[in-house]
Protein backbone atom coordinates (compact mmCIF):
# COMPACT_ATOMS: atom_id res chain seq x y z
CA UNK A 1 0.00 0.00 0.00
CA UNK A 2 1.45 3.23 -0.76
CA UNK A 3 -0.15 6.89 0.69
CA UNK A 4 0.53 8.89 -2.70
CA UNK A 5 0.50 13.22 -2.92
CA UNK A 6 0.56 15.32 -5.89
CA UNK A 7 1.17 18.87 -4.50
CA UNK A 8 0.42 21.29 -7.38
CA UNK A 9 2.37 24.48 -7.95
CA UNK A 10 -0.80 26.71 -6.54
CA UNK A 11 -0.28 24.53 -3.37
CA UNK A 12 -3.44 21.89 -3.69
CA UNK A 13 -2.84 18.73 -2.45
CA UNK A 14 -4.56 15.36 -3.55
CA UNK A 15 -3.50 12.23 -1.78
CA UNK A 16 -4.28 9.10 -3.34
CA UNK A 17 -4.15 5.42 -1.34
CA UNK A 18 -3.13 2.57 -4.16
CA UNK A 19 -3.22 -0.77 -3.09
CA UNK A 20 -1.94 -2.67 -5.88
CA UNK A 21 1.41 -1.78 -7.72
CA UNK A 22 0.92 0.68 -10.57
CA UNK A 23 3.19 3.62 -11.64
CA UNK A 24 2.42 7.20 -9.99
CA UNK A 25 1.70 8.35 -13.86
CA UNK A 26 -1.42 5.70 -13.83
CA UNK A 27 -2.65 7.17 -10.17
CA UNK A 28 -2.47 10.59 -11.50
CA UNK A 29 -4.42 9.84 -14.85
CA UNK A 30 -6.89 7.40 -13.38
CA UNK A 31 -7.79 10.25 -10.65
CA UNK A 32 -7.41 13.23 -13.44
CA UNK A 33 -4.89 15.13 -11.89
CA UNK A 34 -3.99 18.38 -13.36
CA UNK A 35 -0.89 19.09 -14.12
CA UNK A 36 0.43 15.69 -15.55
CA UNK A 37 -0.24 15.31 -19.09
CA UNK A 38 1.67 11.96 -19.51
CA UNK A 39 1.15 12.30 -23.84
CA UNK A 40 2.65 8.69 -24.42
CA UNK A 41 1.08 6.74 -21.24
CA UNK A 42 3.98 5.33 -20.23
CA UNK A 43 6.22 4.80 -23.45
CA UNK A 44 9.08 7.32 -21.69
CA UNK A 45 8.33 9.10 -25.26
CA UNK A 46 6.85 12.47 -24.10
CA UNK A 47 8.66 13.90 -20.82
CA UNK A 48 4.95 15.22 -19.99
CA UNK A 49 5.21 13.15 -16.65
CA UNK A 50 7.27 15.23 -14.90
CA UNK A 51 7.89 15.65 -11.43
CA UNK A 52 9.87 16.73 -8.21
CA UNK A 53 10.14 13.70 -5.79
CA UNK A 54 9.81 15.35 -1.92
CA UNK A 55 13.28 15.52 -0.47
CA UNK A 56 12.38 13.34 2.24
CA UNK A 57 11.47 10.93 0.13
CA UNK A 58 13.76 10.33 -2.63
CA UNK A 59 15.50 7.35 -0.64
CA UNK A 60 12.65 5.73 -1.55
CA UNK A 61 12.63 5.03 -4.81
CA UNK A 62 15.87 3.53 -7.43
CA UNK A 63 17.54 5.56 -9.59
CA UNK A 64 16.11 6.79 -12.81
CA UNK A 65 17.41 4.07 -15.93
CA UNK A 66 19.66 5.99 -18.63
CA UNK A 67 16.78 6.71 -21.11
CA UNK A 68 14.54 8.19 -18.42
CA UNK A 69 17.91 10.59 -17.47
CA UNK A 70 18.06 11.65 -21.17
CA UNK A 71 14.48 12.35 -21.23
CA UNK A 72 14.99 14.26 -18.30
CA UNK A 73 17.52 16.84 -19.97
CA UNK A 74 14.64 17.95 -22.02
CA UNK A 75 11.78 18.47 -19.50
CA UNK A 76 9.68 22.01 -20.21
CA UNK A 77 10.24 22.75 -16.76
CA UNK A 78 13.34 23.39 -14.57
CA UNK A 79 15.19 20.42 -14.47
CA UNK A 80 15.98 20.05 -10.65
CA UNK A 81 17.83 16.88 -8.67
CA UNK A 82 14.56 15.94 -7.67
CA UNK A 83 13.21 15.85 -11.05
CA UNK A 84 11.72 12.40 -12.28
CA UNK A 85 9.13 10.93 -15.12
CA UNK A 86 6.40 9.52 -12.89
CA UNK A 87 5.50 7.26 -15.26
CA UNK A 88 8.74 5.67 -14.07
CA UNK A 89 8.11 5.89 -10.86
CA UNK A 90 6.48 2.30 -9.65
CA UNK A 91 4.54 2.13 -6.43
CA UNK A 92 4.41 -1.62 -4.59
CA UNK A 93 4.96 -2.44 -0.92
CA UNK A 94 8.48 -1.04 -1.02
CA UNK A 95 7.04 2.76 -0.88
CA UNK A 96 4.79 3.38 2.23
CA UNK A 97 4.42 7.52 1.20
CA UNK A 98 5.69 9.71 -1.37
CA UNK A 99 5.21 12.91 -2.15
CA UNK A 100 5.16 14.36 -5.98
CA UNK A 101 5.51 18.05 -5.97
CA UNK A 102 4.03 18.61 -9.71
CA UNK A 103 6.36 21.53 -12.18
CA UNK A 104 4.30 24.83 -13.33
CA UNK A 105 4.24 23.24 -16.98
CA UNK A 106 4.46 20.02 -19.16
CA UNK A 107 5.01 21.95 -22.50
CA UNK B 1 -36.36 6.44 -23.08
CA UNK B 2 -37.10 6.66 -26.88
CA UNK B 3 -38.21 10.78 -26.73
CA UNK B 4 -36.06 11.27 -23.98
CA UNK B 5 -34.06 15.25 -24.76
CA UNK B 6 -31.13 16.13 -22.10
CA UNK B 7 -28.41 18.62 -22.40
CA UNK B 8 -28.66 21.39 -25.03
CA UNK B 9 -27.89 24.78 -23.56
CA UNK B 10 -25.66 27.12 -26.12
CA UNK B 11 -22.39 26.19 -24.05
CA UNK B 12 -22.53 22.86 -23.57
CA UNK B 13 -20.36 20.75 -25.63
CA UNK B 14 -21.16 17.18 -26.92
CA UNK B 15 -18.60 14.93 -28.09
CA UNK B 16 -18.94 11.98 -30.27
CA UNK B 17 -16.73 9.19 -29.71
CA UNK B 18 -14.51 8.54 -26.26
CA UNK B 19 -11.33 7.67 -27.41
CA UNK B 20 -8.27 9.33 -27.31
CA UNK B 21 -9.10 12.60 -28.35
CA UNK B 22 -12.64 12.43 -27.33
CA UNK B 23 -11.74 11.89 -23.58
CA UNK B 24 -8.80 14.45 -23.88
CA UNK B 25 -11.42 17.06 -24.81
CA UNK B 26 -13.51 16.53 -21.96
CA UNK B 27 -10.77 16.78 -19.82
CA UNK B 28 -9.22 19.32 -21.01
CA UNK B 29 -12.19 21.47 -21.48
CA UNK B 30 -12.27 21.10 -17.64
CA UNK B 31 -8.77 21.73 -17.02
CA UNK B 32 -9.30 24.98 -19.14
CA UNK B 33 -11.97 26.29 -16.66
CA UNK B 34 -15.33 25.30 -19.02
CA UNK B 35 -18.22 25.57 -16.68
CA UNK B 36 -21.15 24.05 -19.34
CA UNK B 37 -22.27 20.64 -19.59
CA UNK B 38 -19.93 18.22 -21.55
CA UNK B 39 -21.37 15.22 -22.61
CA UNK B 40 -18.84 12.43 -23.83
CA UNK B 41 -20.27 9.76 -25.87
CA UNK B 42 -18.78 5.98 -25.55
CA UNK B 43 -18.90 4.37 -28.78
CA UNK B 44 -18.11 0.72 -27.01
CA UNK B 45 -18.77 -1.08 -23.97
CA UNK B 46 -15.93 -0.35 -21.73
CA UNK B 47 -14.92 2.38 -20.04
CA UNK B 48 -12.43 4.81 -22.68
CA UNK B 49 -9.24 3.53 -22.65
CA UNK B 50 -6.35 3.90 -24.37
CA UNK B 51 -5.26 2.03 -27.58
CA UNK B 52 -1.45 2.10 -28.01
CA UNK B 53 -0.84 -0.41 -25.17
CA UNK B 54 -3.29 -2.76 -27.05
CA UNK B 55 -0.42 -4.40 -29.40
CA UNK B 56 2.15 -3.80 -26.72
CA UNK B 57 2.06 -3.51 -22.72
CA UNK B 58 -1.62 -4.69 -22.57
CA UNK B 59 -0.33 -8.06 -24.39
CA UNK B 60 1.70 -9.10 -21.92
CA UNK B 61 -0.09 -7.90 -18.85
CA UNK B 62 -3.49 -8.27 -19.53
CA UNK B 63 -4.43 -5.31 -17.11
CA UNK B 64 -7.36 -3.63 -18.64
CA UNK B 65 -7.97 -1.46 -15.75
CA UNK B 66 -4.61 0.53 -16.15
CA UNK B 67 -5.50 1.34 -19.71
CA UNK B 68 -8.19 3.48 -18.13
CA UNK B 69 -8.19 7.41 -19.27
CA UNK B 70 -10.23 8.34 -15.97
CA UNK B 71 -11.19 6.02 -13.25
CA UNK B 72 -15.48 5.79 -13.44
CA UNK B 73 -15.67 8.59 -10.19
CA UNK B 74 -13.04 10.88 -11.51
CA UNK B 75 -15.95 11.55 -14.41
CA UNK B 76 -18.28 12.06 -11.94
CA UNK B 77 -15.90 14.15 -9.45
CA UNK B 78 -14.98 16.25 -13.52
CA UNK B 79 -18.54 16.80 -14.21
CA UNK B 80 -18.29 15.04 -17.21
CA UNK B 81 -21.28 13.05 -18.24
CA UNK B 82 -20.45 9.72 -19.64
CA UNK B 83 -23.24 8.32 -21.59
CA UNK B 84 -23.88 4.91 -23.63
CA UNK B 85 -23.47 5.67 -27.51
CA UNK B 86 -23.22 5.01 -30.43
CA UNK B 87 -24.88 8.29 -31.78
CA UNK B 88 -26.27 6.66 -34.31
CA UNK B 89 -27.54 10.54 -35.94
CA UNK B 90 -26.95 14.18 -35.66
CA UNK B 91 -29.99 16.69 -36.86
CA UNK B 92 -27.74 20.15 -37.48
CA UNK B 93 -30.93 22.08 -37.86
CA UNK B 94 -32.22 21.06 -34.22
CA UNK B 95 -28.66 20.75 -32.80
CA UNK B 96 -29.26 17.54 -31.97
CA UNK B 97 -27.69 13.65 -31.32
CA UNK B 98 -29.48 10.92 -31.51
CA UNK B 99 -28.07 7.88 -29.76
CA UNK B 100 -28.70 3.86 -29.99
CA UNK B 101 -31.12 3.76 -27.26
CA UNK B 102 -32.96 6.44 -28.91
CA UNK B 103 -32.31 9.52 -26.40
CA UNK B 104 -31.81 12.98 -27.81
CA UNK B 105 -28.70 15.35 -26.90
CA UNK B 106 -29.29 18.55 -27.52
CA UNK B 107 -25.60 20.44 -28.39
CA UNK B 108 -24.11 24.24 -28.81
CA UNK B 109 -20.95 22.85 -30.20
CA UNK B 110 -20.77 19.52 -31.58
CA UNK B 111 -16.73 17.00 -31.69
CA UNK B 112 -16.75 13.88 -33.99
CA UNK B 113 -13.87 12.37 -32.47
CA UNK B 114 -15.36 8.90 -33.75
CA UNK B 115 -11.58 7.77 -34.93
CA UNK B 116 -11.02 5.12 -37.87
CA UNK B 117 -12.45 1.72 -38.29
CA UNK B 118 -10.33 -1.02 -40.07
CA UNK B 119 -9.98 -1.82 -43.70
CA UNK B 120 -12.57 -4.15 -44.49
CA UNK B 121 -11.22 -8.11 -45.17
CA UNK B 122 -11.11 -9.21 -48.44
CA UNK B 123 -14.28 -11.39 -48.92
CA UNK B 124 -13.82 -14.90 -47.22
CA UNK B 125 -10.57 -13.67 -44.92
CA UNK B 126 -13.16 -13.21 -41.87
CA UNK B 127 -14.99 -16.41 -42.55
CA UNK B 128 -11.96 -18.38 -42.73
CA UNK B 129 -10.61 -17.01 -39.23
CA UNK B 130 -8.66 -13.81 -39.84
CA UNK B 131 -8.28 -11.64 -36.82
CA UNK B 132 -8.34 -8.09 -36.55
CA UNK B 133 -6.98 -5.39 -33.76
CA UNK B 134 -8.95 -2.40 -32.54
CA UNK B 135 -10.56 -2.46 -29.68
CA UNK B 136 -9.88 -3.79 -25.97
CA UNK B 137 -12.29 -6.70 -26.55
CA UNK B 138 -10.46 -7.61 -29.87
CA UNK B 139 -6.95 -7.72 -27.69
CA UNK B 140 -8.37 -9.75 -25.18
CA UNK B 141 -9.44 -12.10 -27.73
CA UNK B 142 -6.05 -12.09 -29.05
CA UNK B 143 -4.58 -12.69 -25.62
CA UNK B 144 -6.36 -16.04 -25.30
CA UNK B 145 -5.72 -17.16 -28.70
CA UNK B 146 -1.95 -16.23 -28.40
CA UNK B 147 -1.73 -18.75 -25.90
CA UNK B 148 -2.66 -22.10 -27.53
CA UNK B 149 -1.01 -20.51 -30.65
CA UNK B 150 2.52 -22.23 -31.73
CA UNK B 151 2.65 -20.36 -35.24
CA UNK B 152 1.43 -16.75 -36.33
CA UNK B 153 0.84 -15.06 -39.81
CA UNK B 154 0.09 -11.62 -39.92
CA UNK B 155 -0.83 -9.87 -42.65
CA UNK B 156 0.71 -6.02 -43.36
CA UNK B 157 4.19 -4.99 -42.29
CA UNK B 158 2.97 -1.49 -40.77
CA UNK B 159 3.18 -0.42 -36.96
CA UNK B 160 0.98 -2.87 -35.37
CA UNK B 161 1.81 -5.64 -37.40
CA UNK B 162 5.08 -5.20 -36.37
CA UNK B 163 4.46 -4.90 -32.78
CA UNK B 164 2.33 -7.81 -32.97
CA UNK B 165 5.01 -9.77 -34.36
CA UNK B 166 7.84 -8.94 -31.85
CA UNK B 167 5.86 -9.87 -28.95
CA UNK B 168 4.51 -12.99 -30.51
CA UNK B 169 8.01 -13.72 -31.22
CA UNK B 170 10.03 -13.34 -27.33
CA UNK B 171 7.30 -15.77 -26.39
CA UNK B 172 8.63 -18.40 -28.69
CA UNK B 173 5.78 -18.27 -31.71
CA UNK B 174 6.92 -19.20 -34.96
CA UNK B 175 6.08 -15.63 -37.07
CA UNK B 176 5.52 -15.08 -40.37
CA UNK B 177 5.02 -11.56 -41.72
CA UNK B 178 3.83 -10.67 -45.30
CA UNK B 179 3.88 -7.20 -47.03
CA UNK B 180 2.74 -6.14 -50.24
CA UNK B 181 4.98 -3.04 -50.41
CA UNK B 182 8.66 -3.17 -51.12
CA UNK B 183 9.79 -2.30 -47.11
CA UNK B 184 8.09 -2.61 -43.74
CA UNK B 185 6.54 0.42 -42.50
CA UNK B 186 6.63 2.49 -45.80
CA UNK B 187 3.94 4.44 -45.24
CA UNK B 188 5.57 6.35 -42.06
CA UNK B 189 9.46 5.74 -42.10
CA UNK B 190 12.17 6.49 -43.90
CA UNK B 191 14.60 3.88 -45.73
CA UNK B 192 17.17 3.62 -43.47
CA UNK B 193 14.55 3.01 -40.78
CA UNK B 194 12.54 -0.01 -42.61
CA UNK B 195 15.41 -1.43 -43.44
CA UNK B 196 17.18 -1.21 -39.67
CA UNK B 197 13.49 -2.95 -38.45
CA UNK B 198 13.41 -5.73 -41.09
CA UNK B 199 17.22 -6.67 -39.57
CA UNK B 200 16.35 -6.73 -36.34
CA UNK B 201 13.04 -8.52 -37.07
CA UNK B 202 14.85 -11.50 -39.54
CA UNK B 203 17.66 -11.89 -36.91
CA UNK B 204 14.87 -12.42 -33.96
CA UNK B 205 13.53 -15.15 -36.16
CA UNK B 206 10.48 -13.64 -37.84
CA UNK B 207 10.47 -14.69 -41.57
CA UNK B 208 9.31 -11.42 -43.36
CA UNK B 209 8.30 -11.48 -47.12
CA UNK B 210 7.98 -8.46 -48.91
CA UNK B 211 6.67 -7.40 -52.24
CA UNK B 212 3.99 -10.10 -51.73
CA UNK B 213 0.58 -10.35 -51.26
CA UNK B 214 -2.15 -12.96 -50.24
CA UNK B 215 -3.02 -14.80 -53.20
CA UNK B 216 -5.65 -17.04 -51.25
CA UNK B 217 -5.96 -18.02 -47.90
CA UNK B 218 -7.78 -21.80 -46.56
CA UNK B 219 -8.48 -23.60 -43.58
CA UNK B 220 -6.66 -26.90 -43.62
CA UNK B 221 -7.59 -28.54 -40.85
CA UNK B 222 -6.73 -26.67 -37.48
CA UNK B 223 -4.70 -24.38 -39.80
CA UNK B 224 -4.64 -21.77 -41.73
CA UNK B 225 -2.72 -21.64 -45.21
CA UNK B 226 -2.00 -18.60 -46.90
CA UNK B 227 -1.09 -19.19 -50.45
CA UNK B 228 1.50 -15.91 -51.25
CA UNK B 229 1.95 -14.47 -54.44
CA UNK B 230 4.81 -16.54 -56.23
CA UNK B 231 2.85 -19.69 -55.06
CA UNK B 232 4.59 -19.94 -51.89
CA UNK B 233 2.98 -21.05 -49.14
CA UNK B 234 2.20 -20.32 -45.19
CA UNK B 235 0.32 -21.84 -42.77
CA UNK B 236 -0.37 -21.04 -39.25
CA UNK B 237 -2.45 -21.56 -36.25
CA UNK B 238 -3.57 -17.59 -36.62
CA UNK B 239 -3.81 -15.10 -38.84
CA UNK B 240 -4.00 -11.58 -37.88
CA UNK B 241 -5.00 -9.12 -40.34
CA UNK B 242 -3.30 -5.17 -40.01
CA UNK B 243 -4.22 -3.91 -43.43
CA UNK B 244 -4.73 -0.26 -42.53
CA UNK B 245 -7.91 1.74 -41.57
CA UNK B 246 -9.86 4.23 -42.89
CA UNK B 247 -11.35 7.40 -41.12
CA UNK B 248 -14.98 7.12 -39.63
CA UNK B 249 -17.21 9.42 -40.75
CA UNK B 250 -20.40 7.64 -41.57
CA UNK B 251 -22.59 9.89 -39.68
CA UNK B 252 -20.80 13.16 -40.48
CA UNK B 253 -21.20 12.21 -43.87
CA UNK B 254 -25.15 11.50 -43.04
CA UNK B 255 -25.26 14.61 -41.62
CA UNK B 256 -24.02 16.41 -44.70
CA UNK B 257 -20.71 17.73 -43.84
CA UNK B 258 -17.73 17.19 -46.11
CA UNK B 259 -15.88 14.15 -46.36
CA UNK B 260 -12.91 12.53 -47.78
CA UNK B 261 -11.49 9.56 -45.82
CA UNK B 262 -11.80 12.21 -42.94
CA UNK B 263 -13.75 14.90 -42.17
CA UNK B 264 -12.85 17.95 -43.34
CA UNK B 265 -12.18 20.80 -40.89
CA UNK B 266 -10.27 24.23 -41.31
CA UNK B 267 -7.09 25.11 -39.56
CA UNK B 268 -8.93 25.77 -36.45
CA UNK B 269 -10.37 22.19 -36.87
CA UNK B 270 -14.01 23.60 -37.69
CA UNK B 271 -15.84 22.25 -40.02
CA UNK B 272 -18.29 24.06 -42.60
CA UNK B 273 -20.53 23.98 -39.74
CA UNK B 274 -19.62 26.53 -36.77
CA UNK B 275 -21.12 24.52 -34.69
CA UNK B 276 -19.33 21.45 -35.47
CA UNK B 277 -15.63 20.49 -35.09
CA UNK B 278 -13.62 17.50 -35.70
CA UNK B 279 -10.75 16.08 -34.20
CA UNK B 280 -8.27 13.25 -33.97
CA UNK B 281 -8.17 10.32 -36.21
CA UNK B 282 -11.19 11.06 -37.92
CA UNK B 283 -10.39 14.65 -38.83
CA UNK B 284 -8.65 15.64 -42.18
CA UNK B 285 -6.89 19.41 -41.41
CA UNK B 286 -4.46 21.82 -43.52
CA UNK B 287 -1.11 21.77 -42.08
CA UNK B 288 2.17 23.40 -42.26
CA UNK B 289 3.95 19.86 -42.43
CA UNK B 290 2.50 18.64 -45.22
CA UNK B 291 1.50 20.38 -48.71
CA UNK B 292 -2.36 18.40 -48.92
CA UNK B 293 -4.82 18.16 -46.04
CA UNK B 294 -3.27 15.14 -43.38
CA UNK B 295 -5.12 12.64 -41.87
CA UNK B 296 -2.59 11.06 -38.98
CA UNK B 297 -3.34 8.45 -37.04
CA UNK B 298 -1.51 8.91 -33.62
CA UNK B 299 -2.36 9.81 -29.77
CA UNK B 300 0.10 13.13 -30.51
CA UNK B 301 -2.50 14.58 -33.05
CA UNK B 302 -5.48 13.68 -30.68
CA UNK B 303 -4.24 15.52 -27.63
CA UNK B 304 -3.09 18.55 -29.57
CA UNK B 305 -6.15 18.18 -31.77
CA UNK B 306 -7.99 17.87 -28.51
CA UNK B 307 -6.80 20.81 -26.59
CA UNK B 308 -6.78 23.28 -29.72
CA UNK B 309 -10.47 22.94 -29.82
CA UNK B 310 -10.39 23.39 -25.79
CA UNK B 311 -8.65 26.24 -26.29
CA UNK B 312 -11.07 27.76 -28.62
CA UNK B 313 -14.47 26.50 -26.71
CA UNK B 314 -13.08 28.53 -23.80
CA UNK B 315 -12.13 32.02 -25.80
CA UNK B 316 -8.42 31.06 -26.81
CA UNK B 317 -8.50 29.99 -30.32
CA UNK B 318 -5.33 29.23 -32.15
CA UNK B 319 -4.60 28.16 -35.40
CA UNK B 320 -3.67 24.09 -35.25
CA UNK B 321 0.41 23.62 -36.72
CA UNK B 322 1.35 21.41 -34.13
CA UNK B 323 4.38 19.00 -35.01
CA UNK B 324 3.45 15.70 -35.58
CA UNK B 325 5.35 13.00 -33.34
CA UNK B 326 5.09 9.42 -32.83
CA UNK B 327 6.29 6.58 -31.14
CA UNK B 328 6.52 2.41 -31.27
CA UNK B 329 7.88 -0.65 -29.70
CA UNK B 330 9.02 -3.47 -30.85
CA UNK B 331 11.07 -6.06 -29.11
CA UNK B 332 13.68 -4.13 -27.53
CA UNK B 333 13.69 -1.53 -29.35
CA UNK B 334 12.05 1.85 -29.07
CA UNK B 335 11.38 4.08 -32.52
CA UNK B 336 10.18 7.30 -32.00
CA UNK B 337 9.90 9.83 -35.05
CA UNK B 338 9.23 13.79 -34.90
CA UNK B 339 8.08 15.49 -38.17
CA UNK B 340 6.25 13.16 -40.92
CA UNK B 341 9.77 12.06 -43.00
CA UNK B 342 8.58 12.01 -46.49
CA UNK B 343 10.55 12.71 -49.39
CA UNK B 344 13.83 14.06 -48.60
CA UNK B 345 17.34 16.16 -50.24
CA UNK B 346 19.26 14.74 -47.71
CA UNK B 347 19.38 12.31 -44.83
CA UNK B 348 22.26 12.04 -41.99
CA UNK B 349 22.88 10.01 -38.86
CA UNK B 350 24.22 9.95 -35.83
CA UNK B 351 25.00 6.81 -34.34
CA UNK B 352 25.17 3.44 -35.65
CA UNK B 353 22.59 0.53 -36.65
CA UNK B 354 25.00 -2.05 -35.39
CA UNK B 355 24.91 -0.06 -32.13
CA UNK B 356 21.15 -0.30 -31.92
CA UNK B 357 21.29 3.42 -31.45
CA UNK B 358 20.71 5.87 -33.94
CA UNK B 359 18.98 8.78 -35.34
CA UNK B 360 17.73 9.45 -39.18
CA UNK B 361 17.60 13.31 -39.79
CA UNK B 362 15.93 14.61 -42.91
CA UNK B 363 16.19 17.55 -44.58
CA UNK B 364 14.05 19.56 -47.38
CA UNK B 365 15.68 22.73 -48.75
CA UNK B 366 18.42 22.71 -46.01
CA UNK B 367 16.03 22.65 -43.14
CA UNK B 368 15.70 20.00 -40.70
CA UNK B 369 12.29 18.42 -41.47
CA UNK B 370 11.77 15.24 -39.45
CA UNK B 371 14.10 12.81 -37.27
CA UNK B 372 13.57 9.01 -36.36
CA UNK B 373 15.22 7.47 -33.26
CA UNK B 374 16.12 4.34 -32.43
CA UNK B 375 16.56 3.98 -28.95
CA UNK B 376 17.83 7.39 -28.58
CA UNK B 377 15.04 8.90 -26.45
CA UNK B 378 17.34 12.76 -26.12
CA UNK B 379 17.46 12.91 -29.74
CA UNK B 380 14.15 12.72 -30.30
CA UNK B 381 13.29 15.21 -27.95
CA UNK B 382 15.83 18.02 -28.94
CA UNK B 383 15.09 16.92 -32.83
CA UNK B 384 11.26 17.84 -31.96
CA UNK B 385 12.20 21.50 -30.42
CA UNK B 386 14.71 21.75 -33.52
CA UNK B 387 12.37 21.10 -35.84
CA UNK B 388 9.23 23.38 -34.48
CA UNK B 389 11.63 26.24 -34.66
CA UNK B 390 12.31 26.21 -38.53
CA UNK B 391 14.77 23.45 -38.49
CA UNK B 392 17.69 25.58 -38.97
CA UNK B 393 20.78 23.54 -38.29
CA UNK B 394 23.98 22.30 -39.99
CA UNK B 395 23.38 18.97 -41.84
CA UNK B 396 27.28 18.18 -41.22
CA UNK B 397 27.41 19.28 -37.57
CA UNK B 398 24.54 17.29 -36.52
CA UNK B 399 26.28 14.07 -38.07
CA UNK B 400 29.54 14.54 -35.76
CA UNK B 401 28.95 12.40 -32.64
CA UNK B 402 31.28 14.99 -30.65
CA UNK B 403 28.68 17.74 -31.13
CA UNK B 404 26.88 17.20 -27.78
CA UNK B 405 23.07 17.32 -29.20
CA UNK B 406 21.78 19.87 -26.70
CA UNK B 407 24.31 22.04 -27.90
CA UNK B 408 22.41 22.67 -30.99
CA UNK B 409 19.22 24.08 -28.84
CA UNK B 410 21.84 26.23 -27.05
CA UNK B 411 23.23 27.66 -30.32
CA UNK B 412 19.66 28.13 -31.96
CA UNK B 413 18.66 30.30 -28.76
CA UNK B 414 21.90 32.46 -28.80
CA UNK B 415 21.37 33.16 -32.82
C1 LIG C 1 -3.26 -1.48 -31.47
C2 LIG C 1 -2.98 -0.02 -31.65
C3 LIG C 1 -1.74 0.49 -31.30
C4 LIG C 1 -1.44 1.85 -31.45
N1 LIG C 1 -0.21 2.31 -31.07
C5 LIG C 1 0.06 3.65 -31.15
C6 LIG C 1 1.30 4.18 -30.70
O1 LIG C 1 2.20 3.47 -30.25
N2 LIG C 1 1.49 5.53 -30.77
C7 LIG C 1 0.53 6.36 -31.25
O2 LIG C 1 0.74 7.58 -31.29
N3 LIG C 1 -0.65 5.88 -31.70
C8 LIG C 1 -0.91 4.55 -31.66
N4 LIG C 1 -2.12 4.07 -32.10
C9 LIG C 1 -3.09 5.01 -32.69
C10 LIG C 1 -3.88 5.74 -31.62
O3 LIG C 1 -4.45 4.83 -30.73
C11 LIG C 1 -4.95 6.58 -32.29
O4 LIG C 1 -4.32 7.52 -33.12
C12 LIG C 1 -5.83 7.30 -31.27
O5 LIG C 1 -6.50 6.38 -30.48
C13 LIG C 1 -6.78 8.22 -31.99
O6 LIG C 1 -7.72 8.74 -31.10
P1 LIG C 1 -9.19 9.09 -31.60
O7 LIG C 1 -9.93 9.53 -30.38
O8 LIG C 1 -9.13 9.98 -32.77
O9 LIG C 1 -9.78 7.72 -32.11
P2 LIG C 1 -10.06 6.39 -31.29
O10 LIG C 1 -9.17 6.28 -30.12
O11 LIG C 1 -10.09 5.31 -32.28
O12 LIG C 1 -11.53 6.61 -30.71
C14 LIG C 1 -12.66 6.77 -31.52
C15 LIG C 1 -13.85 6.30 -30.72
O13 LIG C 1 -15.04 6.77 -31.35
C16 LIG C 1 -16.02 5.79 -31.23
N5 LIG C 1 -17.10 6.03 -32.19
C17 LIG C 1 -17.10 5.82 -33.53
N6 LIG C 1 -18.29 6.14 -34.05
C18 LIG C 1 -19.08 6.57 -33.02
C19 LIG C 1 -20.42 7.01 -32.90
N7 LIG C 1 -21.23 7.09 -33.97
N8 LIG C 1 -20.89 7.34 -31.68
C20 LIG C 1 -20.08 7.27 -30.59
N9 LIG C 1 -18.81 6.85 -30.63
C21 LIG C 1 -18.32 6.50 -31.84
C22 LIG C 1 -15.26 4.52 -31.44
O14 LIG C 1 -15.98 3.41 -30.93
C23 LIG C 1 -13.99 4.79 -30.66
O15 LIG C 1 -14.10 4.38 -29.33
C24 LIG C 1 -2.43 2.71 -31.98
C25 LIG C 1 -3.69 2.19 -32.36
C26 LIG C 1 -3.96 0.85 -32.20
C27 LIG C 1 -5.32 0.31 -32.61
S1 LIG D 1 4.16 9.34 -19.80
FE1 LIG D 1 5.41 9.82 -21.50
S2 LIG D 1 7.39 9.80 -20.65
FE2 LIG D 1 6.12 9.40 -18.94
Amino acid sequence: MTVITFAGPSGKRQEFVTEETTTAMTVARLNGVSGIEAECGGSLSCATCHVYVAESDVHKLPPASEDELEMLELVAAERRPTSRLCCQIVLGDNVDSLVLELPETQF
Amino acid sequence: MPGDRIGGAPDSVVILGAGHAGSQLAVALRDKGFTGGITLVNGEAEAPYQRPPLSKAYMANGQGDALWFLKPESYVAKDIRLVAGPAISVDRADRSVTLADGTSVGYGHLVFATGTRNRPLPGPWADRGVRTLKTLRDATALRAMLDQTRSLAIIGGGFIGLELAAYANRRGIDVDIVERGPRLMARAVSEPISEHFLAQHRAAGIRVHLDTGVASLDRVGRLTRLTLDGDSHVEADLVIAAIGVTAETSLAQAAGLAVEDGILVDEQLRTEDPAISAIGDCARFPSAHADAPLRLESVQNANDHARLVAGRLTGTPATYDALPWFWSDQGADKLQIAGLPGAADRRVRRGTAESGRFTVFSFRDGRLFAAESVNMPADHMVARRLIASGGIVDADALATPENALKTFLQHRQDA
